[in-house]
């Protein structure tokens, strides 16, 4: 089952990518982006994260997404101009994809030969109530200046999102 | 069947990192490119778990929390940047974005 639950978000993730990827029109991108983070969210749950699983689905695919959505929606973007390709991304695109892919596929299996098996269950320490004692303990500081962060970001938003008062 | 290995969990990330470093190359929609950067910080973010999970700690979790933090701060600021930008060039083009470079 778990290997079943596995390749089939896996595939899901990667077919949504490369739909983010090929797809020329913005509103088709974010929609396949959505999928892919609902993808990524059941394989965080099969690793055991259930909080950060909803907060994947909830911040991610929610808020930010909807952000997205939101400011396409406002420029009214619609579909990218077709325009003369560059000769390297012509010829070196795709074979640069499948090299960078390549490289980190041989680090990580070059890594970790033998990688432990991943069952579902076997680690559960990962839900709400020991990420909250993680963050309000060991990780109180970062969680601290994130908090100043996103205020900066809040005020840096509106500032630049605004129009200028005569 | 026991179970996937782990390091699937980390190649499936390395396919979706190298789609988005992809994206971020090829594409000239300026949100489409932004898209992308959001999707390489997705990959990472479940290598983050999967390390998690190997090491048996809740340490992962946490940095994913960050980044998801932070790639909420970055998605307003960036997109208040592009309403400016559309707002004063009338282009979502980044090939005619390119001041910068001369």
């Amino acid at each position: 089952m778990d290997v079943f639950l596995f390749f089939l978000f896996a595939a899901i993730a990667v077919i949504c990518a490369v739909n983010v990827v090929v797809q020329t029109h913005p509103i088709s991108s974010a929609l396949s982006l959505v999928g892919v983070m609902g993808a990524l969210a059941v394989l965080y749950l099969l690793l055991g994260g259930e909080f950060i699983a909803m907060a994947q689905v909830i911040v991610y695919a929610g808020a930010i997404m909807v952000l997205f959505i939101f400011v396409i929606m406002l420029l009214n973007a619609g579909e990218e101009a077709k325009q003369s390709k560059s000769l390297l991304a012509q010829f070196l695109g795709i074979p640069g994809f499948f090299a960078l892919l390549a490289v980190l596929a041989f680090g990580i299996l070059r890594l970790f030969p033998n990688s432990p098996r991943v069952r579902f269950g076997e680690f559960t320490s990962a839900g709400a109530e020991e990420v909250g004692r993680a963050l309000f303990t060991q990780y109180l500081l970062p969680f601290e200046v994130v908090t100043v962060l996103i205020l900066i970001a809040i005020v840096g938003a509106i500032v630049l999102a605004r129009r200028e008062m005569d | 069947m026991q179970g996937v290995p782990l390091s699937w969990y980390l190649i499936l990330s390395a396919v979706l990192f190298a789609l988005g470093v992809a994206g971020f190359l090829f594409r000239r929609s300026i949100i489409t490119v932004f898209m992308s950067i959001e999707l390489m910080l997705n990959a990472v973010n479940l290598s983050f778990i999967a390390f998690s999970y190997q090491f048996k700690q809740v340490d992962g979790h946490l940095f994913t929390f960050f980044v998801m933090v932070v790639a909420a701060a970055e998605a307003a600021v960036g997109l208040a940047i592009i309403l400016t930008v559309f707002r004063n060039r009338t282009t979502l083009n980044i090939d005619e974005i390119n001041s910068l470079k001369y």
